[in-house]
């Protein structure tokens, strides 16, 4: 039994590699079942108002068209809240596709044509038109709505403020005030949405291939609208072309490639065009307002953040950004801030380090403003108020090794020749500068379950219903199955991506390598191993 | 056409038409066949030789793919990347004529600064014919009434009262050839191409120049601007101004000004027009140095 740490440590080529470039890995859109056919969604073309008429004669007339779906039509009879959440759905009431004729949002997917080919699809999709009545004005712009700013038990109270932050500001010999203003942003991975819906009308279930971040969320989803058990319901995402957050959520083209198998007793594809994806969850805009003070060598004295993020009509999308405010440096006087503004826009969705990138990102600028202020080096300052321990909590940090990464990056990328004043380092026509920022993630971690099956030929395949959506899970999974066992690499599989495999969470939030699932298994495999060595569960 | 921006009754495929030769004129410079592929004319030998303007030119547009099935006279009909003319959703006089323009208090970072009209702002997105501009190149038509020559810098068209018509060919008429004069500018050239990302991206400001020096002197010199106006914009009657003079950053920023005279920005795109001013000059000055 080899027990160092033999593979773990060691560089490894994806054990899905071969796969992916020979174009074997098959992704949720590249299945092709008998008797496909093909969907394609019409968006709205206002942000508010209602849909008067949805004109679809035409496009039915199109030879090779199958059926229009509209909210007129869609045969769907549940109509509550619950039924169209998903595990990740904040609080509200999540957006039912095709529900009436409210548009709620720009974008907002009002029909799918369902023809034999995409391209006669998409062809009769153009030929729809759609009255509309529009309302007089949309809230989209944050700023401009920030006197809608709300909070409410819905939405969780930032970290305690400490000390007195507005007197310590008075007082500071250093003030700094800044604001930020963010823009939304659109995850727009290189692979769209997709989905393939499968309806078995003898069984009364549903195989579906689709795009997402964890297939128990598509399962509960799914299995919600059409009130199915969820043994009902079997998720297949095996293969994901990047996500960076977008998929922890279901997204529409799911309900709609579902709705129209169910109706049509036909496998059913619908994939989104880029320009679709840009139509649903994104990283909210923020607004986010500082108040730094310190003493004259640099000290942090005072520390205020308010933030205004976006949300929905209907839901309630919360993010934590100004906690970190809290955490990250040592100061006496800390006084946070997070409120919502409601726009008509669809539901922000988390996005890589969701409110850490935002919040960080005001926090280290705020920084930086605060260094030229005091006339100090911006590296130097974050020295002066480097934190030992969470300020927020006074708990140790799961690992924090800044110092030496500071003094690392500064050797690396030449601290020392760094110029202060803007455009006064230049190499030819370049201009160079030198800038230092500073980023925090939560190490969290989640209930998880896997299955090891360990042959009498001494294949080991180890299982769980999480994803790998590019980031190498696969790989990871079995390097660390591998170390568990000591078994070589390539006596290892890893299987993920189907719901019927033992429950995992979504793949989010860096938790998902951090698992101690298989590693915890390891004393009950290895007891087992010699007594009972065919099947074991962990 | 996916997006419905155009709607066409008919389509006709006119690649298997046999104009893909590039050949030498008689008369001296070089024919570029209509369905002569990008990367084909990019990497021509006597291209890269004699003007190599128009390779450097080619290669920073688009990207390996686009340029291996992109056409040259496919390159001469693009239409613009204006945001409005790709969102039906939205009023576009290019689009749809009389609907209005979204462009002009919209988001118009990427939008013109020079020939501009009230009904739209859009720029023409080739950087290919940014250099044939400066080349003085001739584009060879056909159709109905027989075939005809343009000048270049008449080919494409200001956005006037007519935004919709790009280009001023009639209707039922086809390119079949870009002639390339013999001076190629070989010895002082640069495409300079300023933009958000050093790859797939279009020009906010490019410029084509070419110098023709005769001693100490300046004997010819072209400049070709991308990514202001609805057509490369060049002036050749400003440019015969400097015929004779120093080769000098003042004279250099002398022509720019006067090249970018009456220019207007319209809020996100006001940039552009101290951006274009400073890239002609630094684009004349690399020319210059640009000995081969």
């Amino acid at each position: 039994m080899i027990t160092t740490n033999q593979f773990m440590e060691v560089a490894t080529s994806r054990v899905d590699g071969r796969q992916k470039v020979t174009g074997t890995a098959k992704y949720s859109a590249e299945f092709n079942p008998a008797d496909l056919v093909h969907g394609y969604i019409v968006n709205s073309t206002i942000a508010t108002g209602n849909i008067i008429k949805i004109d679809a004669d035409k496009a039915l007339q199109v030879e090779g068209v199958r059926e229009v779906f509209t909210h007129e039509n869609v045969p769907i009879s549940v109509k509550i809240d619950a039924d169209y959440s998903d595990p990740l759905a904040p609080p509200g009431s999540p957006f039912r596709p095709l529900y009436n004729e409210k548009i709620l949002y720009n974008g907002q997917p009002i029909a799918l044509v369902v023809a034999d080919t995409f391209e006669v699809a998409r062809y009769a999709a153009g030929l729809i038109t759609v009255t509309y009545k529009k309302e007089e004005s949309s809230a989209i712009a944050l700023k401009e709505n920030l006197d809608k700013a709300f909070t409410d038990e819905d939405i969780p109270e930032p970290a305690a403020a400490r000390g007195d932050a507005k007197k310590a500001f008075e007082n500071a010999e250093i003030k700094v005030e800044a604001a930020y203003l963010q823009a939304r942003e659109y995850h727009n991975p290189m692979e769209p949405f997709a989905t393939v819906a499968i309806w078995d009308d003898q069984e009364e279930s549903f195989f579906i291939y689709d795009k997402i971040q964890g297939v128990g969320s598509s399962q509960k989803y799914i299995s919600g609208i059409f009130n199915l058990e969820k043994d009902k319901v079997r998720v297949l995402s095996e293969f994901v072309g990047g996500a960076f957050g977008s998929g922890l959520r279901p997204q529409y083209q799911l309900f709609f490639a579902a709705m129209a198998s169910k109706t049509l007793n036909l496998p059913v594809k619908v994939v989104m065009t880029r320009k679709q994806m840009f139509s649903f969850g994104h990283r909210p805009a923020c607004f986010q307002e500082f108040k730094l003070g310190a003493d004259a060598k640099g000290k942090l004295t005072s520390i205020q953040h308010n933030a205004y993020g976006e949300t929905s009509q209907f839901e309630k999308y919360t993010e934590t950004i100004v906690d970190w405010s809290g955490l990250m440096y040592a100061c006496d006087n800390v006084e946070l801030d997070y409120k919502l503004v409601p726009l008509d826009v669809y539901t922000p969705n988390d996005m890589r380090a969701p409110g850490g990138a935002t919040g960080m990102y005001g926090l280290e600028c705020a920084m930086d403003e605060l260094a030229v202020a005091a006339g100090i080096d911006p590296l130097e300052l974050r020295l002066i108020n480097y934190a030992e321990k969470d300020q927020n909590e006074g708990k140790p940090f799961s690992s924090k090794e800044l110092r030496a990464c500071y003094s690392r990056a500064a050797e690396k990328f030449g601290w020392d020749q760094r110029k202060a004043e803007p455009r006064s380092n230049k190499k030819g026509n370049i201009l160079i500068g030198h800038g230092v920022a500073t980023g925090v993630w939560e190490a969290m971690q989640q209930k998880a379950a896997a299955q090891a099956i360990f042959t009498q030929e001494g294949r080991l395949t180890v299982s769980s219903a999480t994803a790998d959506i590019g980031t190498g899970t696969y790989t990871v999974m079995t390097q660390i199955a591998a170390e568990v066992l000591g078994l070589p690499l390539q006596y290892v599989d890893f299987k993920l991506g189907d719901s019927n495999l033992p429950k995992a969470p979504i793949e989010g939030g860096s938790w998902t390598v951090p698992f101690k699932w298989i590693r915890r298994g390891r004393q009950k495999i290895l007891k087992l191993f010699t007594e009972k060595p065919y099947h074991l569960l962990v | 056409m996916k997006y419905r921006v155009e709607n066409p009754e008919h389509l006709l495929d006119i690649n298997a038409l046999d104009f893909s030769e590039i050949s030498t004129l008689p008369e001296g410079g070089i024919r570029l066949g209509a369905t002569s592929t990008n990367a084909d004319t990019a990497y021509h030998e006597q291209i890269e030789k004699n003007y190599p303007l128009l390779s450097k030119a080619i290669l920073s547009g688009a990207s390996t793919q686009l340029r291996n099935m992109a056409t040259d006279g496919g390159n001469l009909m693009q239409r613009t990347r204006c945001y409005y003319f790709y969102d039906t959703a939205t009023p576009c006089n290019k689009r749809e004529p009389g609907s209005g323009c979204s462009a002009i208090n919209g988001f118009n970072r990427i939008h013109a600064i020079l020939g501009t009209s009230d009904t739209c702002i859009a720029t023409h997105p080739s950087d290919m014919c940014v250099a044939l501009a400066a080349l003085d190149a001739t584009v060879q038509v056909t159709g109905e009434n027989g075939s005809r020559s343009i000048p270049f810098l008449e080919f494409h068209r200001l956005p006037g009262e007519n935004p919709e018509r790009d280009t001023n060919l009639e209707p039922g008429e086809l390119i079949t050839a870009i002639d390339l004069p013999e001076k190629g500018f070989s010895e002082h050239f640069e495409y300079l191409k300023v933009r958000d990302r050093p790859s797939y991206a279009f020009a906010s400001v490019s410029v084509a120049a070419a110098l023709e020096m005769d001693g100490e002197n300046i004997k010819d010199i072209r400049v070709a601007l991308g990514g202001v106006a609805h057509k490369p914009w060049r002036l050749p009657e400003v440019e015969k101004d400097f015929f004779g003079k120093k080769p000098t950053r003042n004279n250099f920023e002398e022509l720019a000004e006067k090249l970018i005279a009456g220019a207007k920005g319209y809020g996100d795109n006001d940039f552009k027009i101290d951006l274009a001013k400073k890239s002609i000059v630094r684009a004349l000055l690399t020319a210059l140095d640009n000995k081969k």
